[in-house]
């Protein structure tokens, strides 16, 4: 069961942390197109900063911040986005994620337009992890029960 | 004895998996069939097929879009499952 432990150096220490963490997730996810990196690992870093909150802080501080109706929106909304700009491909005249049809709606040569649907569909991935991962956590760090997990 | 039918089979499909591992090309074989068809496609043609600087990302975005597509819908499908699982609200 998660406690409310109140360690004031570890608290500090998380404050530092978790911009720190937050920021270097979003450096991978949008570096992922030229170096290691990509969604999958962006998305595990941003679910671990808040990870990192509930244990320095409490359960109800992390779901304070990101509400569970909001991450199982989130959890919708990146396979939604993976799979829209796929569709949104197959609209324009090509096949099912051929980027370079992007070109058509955005204001991008094909080449540009690629990186961009790349990055869009790196940035639906990246979401659904994140939510996945944190709702796994809380579920699993709580036998499911958030609202007891703090009473014991 | 209730785990030793159990012990016995993991021994006979440890010895079978072994086995089958035997006629495996070895590491960094550069004859084995995966480096002779699609690996020279890759390294040859992703720069002007996919224009993307990095081949990694060309495959996991660009060839094998699908793949991922359903690596993300895979994610989503276990934690959905372990919601409904395991998830108790009294509210959301």
């Amino acid at each position: 069961m998660v406690k409310n432990v109140e360690d004031v150096v570890i608290q500090m220490l998380c404050r530092m942390l978790i911009p720190l963490m937050q920021v270097y997730s979003l450096y991978v996810f949008a570096h992922g197109h030229g170096s290691p990196g990509g969604g999958f690992q962006g998305g595990c870093i941003m679910a671990a900063a808040f990870i990192v909150m509930v244990i320095a802080y409490d359960l109800n501080e992390a779901k304070r911040r990101f509400r569970e109706k909001a991450l199982l929106i989130f959890c919708c909304l990146g396979v939604f986005i993976y799979a829209g700009t796929g569709w949104a491909v197959l609209l324009l005249g090509s096949n099912f994620l051929d980027y370079s049809f992007l070109s058509k709606v955005l204001p991008a040569d094909p080449v540009k337009a690629r990186y961009y649907g790349m990055a869009m569909i790196e940035l639906g991935v990246q979401i659904t992890v994140m939510a996945i991962m944190l709702s796994i956590f809380l579920d699993l760090v709580t036998k499911g029960e958030h609202e007891k997990a703090l009473e014991e | 004895m209730k785990k030793l039918p159990a012990f016995i089979a993991i021994i006979i499909t440890g010895i079978l998996l072994i086995y089958g591992a035997e006629d495996f090309p070895k590491w960094s074989d550069p004859n084995q069939p995966a480096s002779l068809h699609v690996s020279p496609r890759y390294i040859e043609k992703t720069v002007e097929e996919t224009a993307v600087p990095n081949m990694v990302t060309s495959i996991l975005a660009d060839y094998r879009g699908y793949d991922t597509m359903f690596e993300t819908t895979v994610i989503f499908t276990a934690g959905i499952v372990v919601m409904m699982l395991l998830r108790r609200p009294k509210k959301w």
